[in-house]
């Protein structure tokens, strides 16, 4: 590992003027479980790792009547472990619960999984599916990205060096409304997603017809993808086999995967495919109470 | 803010229940942080990529993987490893069942896996085995096959 320093600031203007001041020799260290394995593998030569911990307003776990904010440094286990956000924010709650294993869990949040831009990051499409906004600050100011446009590819986003994520809001889902997400692995834990997928739907109060809904792929693209083509579909429209199969074949066509030692692209169509009947499934179900 | 010098940051921690104070290089690990700087060896060094688990020691109550942590974080926190389960009256109840089931060959992986398992019983004495499979998933073991682990497990339960 590349020696570097280690600060701990304990608020957003010390953190911003520091990795201001180191431009990309520096990075933000949330649970470290991305940022630790890439600087033992040389991935970057660090001069400096500023520490997020300290800063209490990127540690912040809250849920209100305006929504869900998540810190930027929140681990997984806090998140899945409130038992409120577990009632009204079951997808992000069925993505922090599969990030690694507890010991990952007790360090790792979703906001070091959205910076990490995996395309198989398991913590992004429950966040993009719920329309999340990712709070940005810099020595410039703040500044808001929706969540959908945050990874520009693997391992890239919108964050200019210098930028620090402070926390990602999730606005309160609908009344009548539910989510899901999951992924396909060989194992039972500890493995990367070959594919995976999240479901928001709105459903009227009948509880028979969608009103609206988002669906997001994971590890089938350079980044985690919004099929919008495929949520669209089910707007209006009823709660049957035939138009959950259509979304189903919407979001397969949207994804646009790559053959690796994970799966074959026609494996990971397939997969989606499944995996969105699947979750439109759950997510009505949870959205019916 | 704890800047100090560049390369060294200055750590006032709780160890297995004794007070401690280091000088730390920034980029050192737990790990090494436990193992070169304060002599205990009991945390083993599997992977160094956060997979094995040899290396699970507990801050403030959570099981971490020690080799993705930096020693400098663990400023101001209590740290609980493997040296720390015996006590004067003797081995801890989990030590005595791995003892007793076997639940180990080379012993390679038993440190991270013991205090795994203490992490799971110190709130939930009595977890099912499906919850013990689960919390130890972040434990790999190359010789026993689990199974003798996981009972070993149960039996040290309540
Ligand atoms: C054994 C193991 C298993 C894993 N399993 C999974 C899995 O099943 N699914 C999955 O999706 N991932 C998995 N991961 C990857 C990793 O754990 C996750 O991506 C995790 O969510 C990263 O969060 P973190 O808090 O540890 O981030 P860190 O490692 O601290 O940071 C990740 C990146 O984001 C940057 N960053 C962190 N905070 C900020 C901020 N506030 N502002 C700007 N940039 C920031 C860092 O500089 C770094 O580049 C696994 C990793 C390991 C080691
Ligand atoms: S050495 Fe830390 S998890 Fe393997
Ligand atoms: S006893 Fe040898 S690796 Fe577990």
């Amino acid at each position: 590992m590349h020696p570097f320093a280690y600060v701990a600031p304990s608020t957003v203007a010390e953190a911003v003027a520091v990795l201001d001041k180191h431009g990309d020799r520096a990075r933000p260290l949330a649970g470290g479980t991305d940022l630790l394995v890439k600087a033992r593998a040389n991935v970057w030569e660090l001069d400096a790792v500023v520490d997020i911990k300290n800063i209490p307003e990127l540690m912040k776990l809250s849920v209100s009547n305006d929504g869900l904010s998540i810190g930027a440094g929140v681990p997984c286990y806090q998140i899945y472990d409130n038992s409120q956000i577990a009632a009204e924010y079951p997808g992000i709650v069925d993505g922090a619960s599969i990030i690694g294993g507890i010991q990952i869990q007790s360090r790792a949040g979703v906001g070091g999984n959205l910076c990490n831009a995996a395309p198989s990051g398991d913590g992004i499409c429950p966040l993009i599916i719920h329309s999340a906004v990712a709070k940005i600050a810099s020595t410039g100011g703040t500044r808001e990205v929706a969540v959908e446009d945050f990874c520009t590819g693997p391992s890239r986003t919108v964050l200019k060096a210098g930028e620090l994520l402070v926390s990602i809001e999730v606005p309160k889902p609908a009344a009548n409304s539910g989510a899901a997400y999951t992924r396909f692995i060989p194992r039972n834990e500890m493995d990367i997603a070959v594919a995976g997928v999240g479901v928001f739907v709105q459903l009227d109060a009948s509880g028979k017809n969608f009103v609206s809904a988002r669906i997001a792929l994971a590890s089938v693209g350079p980044v985690p993808i919004l099929a919008k083509e495929a949520g669209n579909s089910l707007a209006g429209k009823p709660v049957n086999d035939e138009t959950i199969a259509t979304a189903a074949a919407l979001a397969k066509a949207a994804a646009s995967p790559i053959t690796d030692m994970r799966g074959t692209i026609e494996q990971r169509k397939t997969l989606v495919e499944v995996l969105t009947g699947r979750m439109i499934k759950q997510a009505v179900e949870r959205a019916r109470g | 803010m704890t800047t100090n010098s560049p390369s060294k940051v200055h750590v006032t921690t709780t160890i297995n229940g004794q007070k401690h104070e280091l000088l730390v290089p920034g980029y050192m690990s737990l790990l090494d942080t436990l193992r070169e700087l304060i002599g205990l060896t009991g945390t083993k060094e599997g992977c160094l990529d956060g997979n094995c688990g040899a290396c699970t020691v507990n801050v403030n109550g959570r099981i971490v993987d020690s080799c993705l942590v930096l020693g400098a974080e663990i400023n101001g926190k209590e740290v609980n490893t493997i040296e720390g389960m015996a006590t004067s009256e003797g081995l801890h109840p989990l030590q005595q069942a791995f003892l007793e089931e076997a639940a180990l060959q080379c012993g390679i992986c038993t440190p991270g896996f013991l205090v795994a398992a203490k992490g799971l019983l110190d709130n939930e004495p009595s977890p099912s085995e499906g919850r013990i499979r689960h919390w130890l998933a972040g434990n790999l073991c190359r010789c026993t096959g689990y199974d003798k682990i996981v009972r070993a497990v149960q039996k040290a339960s309540s």
